[in-house]
């Protein structure tokens, strides 16, 4: 079953059932996103994709909403740039966009300052080095949730982080501020991996970057050397 | 090292058990009333216990603010800040109370004896300033300051007026029995009719939903109807949260068995079996009433199953929020109730299908439900006869601020702004009127302008006044309304949840700049950005706290714009709150007197006479918010602004051609 509507004047045939990012990127339609992930639930967190449906009173999130027949969706409207560029410039506000390259190239696209919101709080805490397989560097997270979710329902079934405290202050936390070893963690490595800015790097990486050496790193992350002493 | 004896959690939230994740937030109670607060070791225990993740336990602990994992007293008081008690020295009286022991707000005594935190809105309004102290009777502290002071045992005196009493038949003189309020008598027809029958009744009363939204409540019922299930619920949505709105707290606290018959009426239209009743935690003077009532109705085989011999069953169990305004907005409720972080969903699916727990679920507000026994007693028909055509039905208010005789008001749809404030004595003290805050926080400015429009939701409309939760909060002409903004601004900003990015940040965004305006020290441009934040979060936000955070400002916007411009900053509050001073010392009036608006005392006011009064107006509100700015330079900077704005869409443009292009490339 196919089902056609109108995106921003055309019409587009798709399977029924798909939504209308979907549909955009099967007809190479950009629109932007930023929670999204193919291996998590898409919950409509970063309204980055945000489009607007005729007769719709908002905007509409076009990673969750299935395209229907007859629809006229536009993803460009002054509405759509006016959200896209202020989500854009609060996060700028708010995180630091130092490790986050894409987000930065769509700042550059929608005409986002950094700048726009003078004397703002921002979220910023210390880099978490706990365990020997990631860092966790909060002052770059923008609450995608993938994490919460790859380590929950979407993959791992571990439970070991969730969220603390709510609205602009919320943050991934664990138990009671917990050091990874001490949770549920069976350090996968799934977390690591769909972080989209860097909030999450493996040690390695982070070790790297701080400026040691491979042979620094492997002596202080393996116990190698101990172990060669003994023999 | 934990200090906790843990052998009596185990008892406490033993009952809990059997409802697992579900029981999270009663266990959390529970724990907190032994301890009042969740360390790690109780928490865990919790975890254990329920079988969730102790991730997870933290997570719903650090979303709502009643729940402390830090040391914290189970003597709490809590001084509301909101913008009603804001104007009745709320501050003042937190300051007071902390200076006398020694503690900042927020902080807690080194023996865990006592806590002292300002609080979001109370739903006390009517008797501003308002104290909530959990966990203690004692009110030597309190007394003295003249604020209203309830706990679990001391409950709110209930001030109701109007010319109707339907819904507020019982309001007003304690709480009403079941053998005062008589034994369902509009249920028990309910009983004789087909389900389809009292769904088509309350679809031809043209009842719609008193929360908010007005959603047709007929057309929802349908809906849960008609879905296939075995298991459908009903749930009492007595969140009530919203800045300024407290009819729910009358309905329930005076007349708890009307809304138990609406909730009993809308579980046999759609075949339900099971209800919620979610109550927040700041009515804590109600939870013992609803329990009672509940006892009385089982005890009469009201509730329970095979109800009156009918074959129907149906029970009902309360549920007590955390501290969590946004667990209002009906997924956020179910998450609540589930045990969870209070996260809007996203819609659709829409509750009648995926509600609660993933069933069909009808949520209705308390008001809503309360209309119910009188349409099915009554018939549509006569229901109808009160208020208007499109509007039909009483309706509630909840009139607070600088009027006589603050309180709740039952009136018919269509009285008008000014008939309502006469009933409630005018404006205070024999002021002027300024404004007033109309549909609660989420809702929008009303001047003298509108005072003779008709409350109903389609003359409303028509001059984009929502009519929201019926909260109609007075300002008379000393208030400045930056300071009314800015508590708005705090309030949104502590009560966003935190899931959609234009709402989590934007209201902390809109607190700042609303903060600094009221401050005085507006930024250059902080107009234009207030509006962008603002817009963007009216259009992309997820749910409908973050849809209506920025809807009191963008109307402060529409009608003070100057409050808003850089030429604020020559005035700040100080140098208003001198003026006054200097003006009381002389005797002159500091703000120039026009001939305003004393509601009550102009009873026969043209239409033409009120324009006249709304635009000679404007001059006031100069002198209030930009006294020294010159005419010269206003102009000027206007334009401006202006040309700020053009420059931004010209940008856009530009941008929105540069990606065309590159789209084209591909």
């Amino acid at each position: 079953m196919t089902i056609t509507f109108v995106m921003d004047g055309e019409e587009v045939t798709i399977e029924d059932g798909k939504t209308i990012l979907d549909a955009a990127r099967e007809n190479g339609i950009d629109i932007p996103t930023i929670c999204w992930h193919e291996a998590t639930k898409a919950n409509g967190l970063c309204r980055m994709c945000v489009v607007e449906v005729e007769g719709w009173r908002v905007l509409q999130p076009a990673c969750v909403v299935q395209a229907g027949a007859g629809m006229r969706v536009q993803t460009r409207s002054e509405k759509v740039l006016r959200a896209r560029k202020t989500i854009l410039e609060l996060l700028a506000s708010t995180m630091d966009l130092s490790d986050s390259p894409e987000i930065l190239t769509m700042m550059d696209e929608y005409g986002a300052s950094a700048e726009r919101f003078p004397d703002a709080k921002r979220r910023v805490s210390e880099i978490k080095d706990d365990n020997p397989m990631y860092i966790r560097d909060y002052s770059k997270c923008l609450l995608c949730w993938r994490c919460v979710q790859v380590c929950a329902d979407d993959a791992q079934y571990t439970y070991a982080i969730n969220f603390e405290k709510r609205g602009f202050s919320t943050q991934i936390g664990t138990f009671f501020d917990k050091s990874i070893p001490e949770t549920t963690c069976v350090l996968c490595g799934q977390c690591v991996g769909v972080c989209p800015t860097g909030a999450l790097k493996p040690k390695r990486q982070y070790l790297l970057e701080t400026g040691m050496s491979p042979q620094e790193i492997s002596v202080l992350n393996t116990g190698r050397k101990k172990r060669k002493v003994k023999s | 090292m934990d200090e906790h004896n843990l052998s009596f959690l185990q008892t406490a939230i033993e009952p809990y058990i059997p409802l697992g994740r579900s029981g999270l937030l009663p266990a959390l109670h529970a724990a907190q009333n032994l301890y009042g607060w969740v360390s790690e070791a109780v928490a865990n225990e919790i975890a254990k216990t329920l079988r969730v993740p102790p991730a997870d336990v933290h997570g719903v602990i650090e979303f709502y603010s009643l729940f402390y994992d830090k040391p914290t007293s189970r003597h709490v008081i809590r001084v509301c800040t909101d913008v009603a008690c804001g104007f009745k020295n709320a501050d003042g009286i937190l300051n007071h109370i902390c200076k006398r022991h020694g503690l900042k707000p927020g902080q807690t005594t080194e023996d865990l004896s006592l806590t002292i935190e300002p609080s979001p809105c109370l739903g006390l309004c009517e008797h501003a300033p308002a104290v909530w102290e959990a966990g203690s009777d004692q009110s030597s502290v309190i007394s003295e300051n003249g604020a209203i002071h309830v706990s679990l045992n001391r409950r709110p005196p209930s001030i109701v007026g109007g010319p109707l009493r339907l819904l507020t038949a019982n309001c007003g003189n304690g709480t009403t029995s079941l053998a005062k309020y008589g034994k369902y008598s509009a249920f028990t027809k309910a009983l004789g009719m087909k389900p389809e029958e009292i769904v088509d009744e309350i679809k031809a009363s043209g009842l719609v939903g008193r929360g908010g939204a007005a959603f047709p409540t007929g057309i929802k019922w349908e809906g849960a109807a008609k879905t296939q299930s075995d298991q459908k619920y009903i749930v009492c949505n007595a969140d009530e949260s919203e800045p300024g709105t407290f009819k729910d707290r009358v309905l329930l606290l005076d007349d708890p068995h009307r809304t138990v018959e609406g909730m009993l009426i809308a579980a046999y239209a759609i075949g339900a079996s099971k209800g919620y009743i979610y109550i927040r935690a700041e009515y804590p003077f109600i939870i013992p009433v609803l329990e009672n009532a509940l006892k009385e109705s089982r005890e009469a085989g009201l509730l329970g199953e095979n109800i009156l011999g009918s074959g129907f069953s149906f029970d009902i169990e309360i549920r007590v929020g955390a501290g969590a305004y946004i667990c209002g907005e009906e997924t956020a409720l179910f998450e609540s109730i589930e045990g969870k972080r209070g996260f809007p969903r996203i819609k659709p699916p829409f509750p009648t299908t995926h509600g609660v727990f993933g069933k069909p679920t009808v949520i209705n507000n308390v008001e809503t439900l309360c209309n119910v026994p009188l349409i099915i007693a009554k018939g549509s028909a006569e229901y109808r006869t009160i208020g208007t055509e499109k509007s039909p039905g009483p309706k509630l208010f909840c009139v607070s601020g600088d009027v006589a005789r603050a309180g709740v008001y039952e009136v018919p749809f269509g009285v008008t702004l000014r008939e309502l404030l006469e009933m409630a004595g005018g404006v205070a003290g024999g002021k002027q009127m300024q404004s007033v805050l109309f549909g609660g926080a989420a809702g929008a400015f009303a001047t003298s302008a509108h005072l003779d429009v008709k409350m109903t939701f389609e003359d409303l409309r028509g001059v984009g006044l929502p009519l929201g939760s019926g909260v109609v909060m007075v300002f008379d002409e000393t208030r400045d309304m930056r300071d009314v903004l800015k508590r708005l601004g705090h309030f949104f900003a502590h009560e966003s949840c935190g899931k959609c990015y234009p709402c989590q940040m934007g209201t902390q965004r809109q607190m700042e700049i609303l903060a600094r305006i009221a401050e005085g020290k507006t930024q250059k441009d902080d107009l234009v950005r207030l509006q962008d934040v603002g817009w963007t979060m009216t259009d992309a936000s997820l749910c409908g706290l973050g849809q209506t955070a920025a809807s009191a400002v963008l109307s402060a916007m529409k009608l003070w714009p100057e409050i808003f411009r850089d030429e604020g900053r020559r005035l700040a509050l100080s140098e208003v709150e001198a003026m006054k001073d200097e003006s009381a010392k002389s005797g002159k009036p500091a703000l120039s007197k026009v001939e305003g608006l004393k509601v009550g005392k102009k009873k026969d006011e043209s239409g033409k006479k009120v324009a006249k009064v709304a635009r000679a107006q404007k001059p006031v509100k100069r002198v209030a918010a930009g006294k020294k700015v010159s005419k010269v330079s206003k102009a000027p900077k206007a334009s401006k602004v202006k040309t700020k704005a053009t420059k931004n869409v010209t940008k856009t443009k530009v941008m929105k051609k540069k990606v065309v292009a590159k789209k084209s490339r591909k």
